[in-house]
């Protein structure tokens, strides 16, 4: 067994508003930042996990976002693994 | 004739499940013609219950979302098989953003478009009067109960709002005083909900959701009593099935709770 690290993205899907986001789209822009067209805030999960591989902690970090860390009405995902 | 069981659950967080025991056993007392006891989360078992209410709060601290780990929890597993079966299911405010996580209702929840949270009366119109807890209620009748919550600005997909629309699944809607459509009129959109839904029941009709606290609206004392005839919906559609018939969407007129 190996210990992997497991970050979860967890992202309001395209086309979903997302108002903090956009709240703070208007508060970069009356900062004076210009170009900025779209904001979505996210959220990213850190999993400490014990797995015999990398694929394997991959795959049960999906299951998990799958299952409780995302909404897949609203909210995509993608999962990363740091080497141990 | 004995009354039929309501059971409240509480989760770690809940906060309006003695609102909603209060509300049952002693707003609507014996006319309703139920009995409300305290359902903890753990349990397994509803054996003896003929219907359960989801109050609202916030279970597990909103943690991930609000809702979410709660959907996870021992006693929704049994409440979505009774569902499955035809019992009564209300969820109040965070009960129906947990019945959106377990899966008895479609959609999600987002935060307020204004990102604050939103505690004042609201008015919003019936449109499904033969549910369980509606039947009381006149067709576009219009309601005036209290709302508390920072997300509650509801959201399914386009293709799934019309699929909800068709079939009616919209039972309760955000509207103006004298019932104009939040949808035409935006500024009687509390939160910025999709198709100004403020309550959405499945689509069998047994298991309602909405953001709107009938409990805090069933007693004159609270400023509206347009909450009371909820509960005595349920109590006259529980009576009706266990005497084998169609609890029938009489309309009972203004003072429907007869009191």
């Amino acid at each position: 067994m190996a210990r992997f690290t497991v970050f979860v993205h967890v992202m309001p899907r395209q086309g979903v508003l997302d108002p903090p986001g956009e709240a703070t789209r208007s508060a970069l822009q009356a900062l004076g930042f210009p170009g900025v067209r779209e904001v979505r805030i996210g959220r990213r999960i850190a999993l400490d996990l014990e797995a015999q591989s990398r694929e394997e902690a991959l795959e049960r970090a999906r299951a998990m976002a799958e299952r409780l860390l995302a909404n897949p009405v609203i909210e995509s995902f993608d999962v990363r693994a740091e080497e141990p | 004739m004995s009354a039929a069981t309501v059971g409240v659950i509480t989760f770690p967080g809940t906060n309006c499940d003695r609102d909603v025991l209060h509300a049952i056993n002693r707003a609507a007392g014996r006319d309703a013609g139920l009995e409300a006891v305290s359902v903890w989360h753990e349990e397994t078992d509803l054996s003896g219950i003929d219907a359960v209410v989801i109050p609202g709060g916030f279970s597990y601290g909103d943690y991930l979302r609000s809702g979410a780990i709660a959907a996870l929890s021992p006693v929704m597993q049994a409440v979505r098989e009774r569902a499955c079966q035809g019992m009564p299911v209300l969820g109040i405010c965070n009960g129906f953003q947990i019945l959106l996580e377990a899966g008895l209702l479609p959609g999600a929840m987002r935060r307020n478009r204004t990102l604050r949270f939103i505690c004042r009366p609201v008015t919003v119109r019936v449109e499904r009067t033969d549910t369980p807890f509606t039947l009381l209620y006149g067709p576009g009748e219009v309601l005036e109960l209290p709302i508390a919550h920072f997300e509650g600005n509801y959201f399914a997909w386009p293709d799934e709002l019309d699929a909800l629309e068709r079939r009616g699944q919209v039972a309760l809607r955000y509207c103006g005083p004298r019932g104009e459509d939040a949808r035409v009129h935006d500024i009687y959109n509390p939160n910025g909900a999709a198709g100004a839904v403020a309550g959405l029941t499945n689509p069998e009709g047994n298991v309602l959701g909405l953001m709107p606290h009938p409990e805090r609206a069933s007693e004159s004392l609270l400023g509206s009593r347009d909450g009371l005839r909820m509960w005595l919906s349920l109590g006259r559609w529980l009576a009706a099935r266990r005497e084998g018939r169609p609890a029938v969407a009489t309309r009972a007129g203004g003072s429907a709770d007869g009191r």
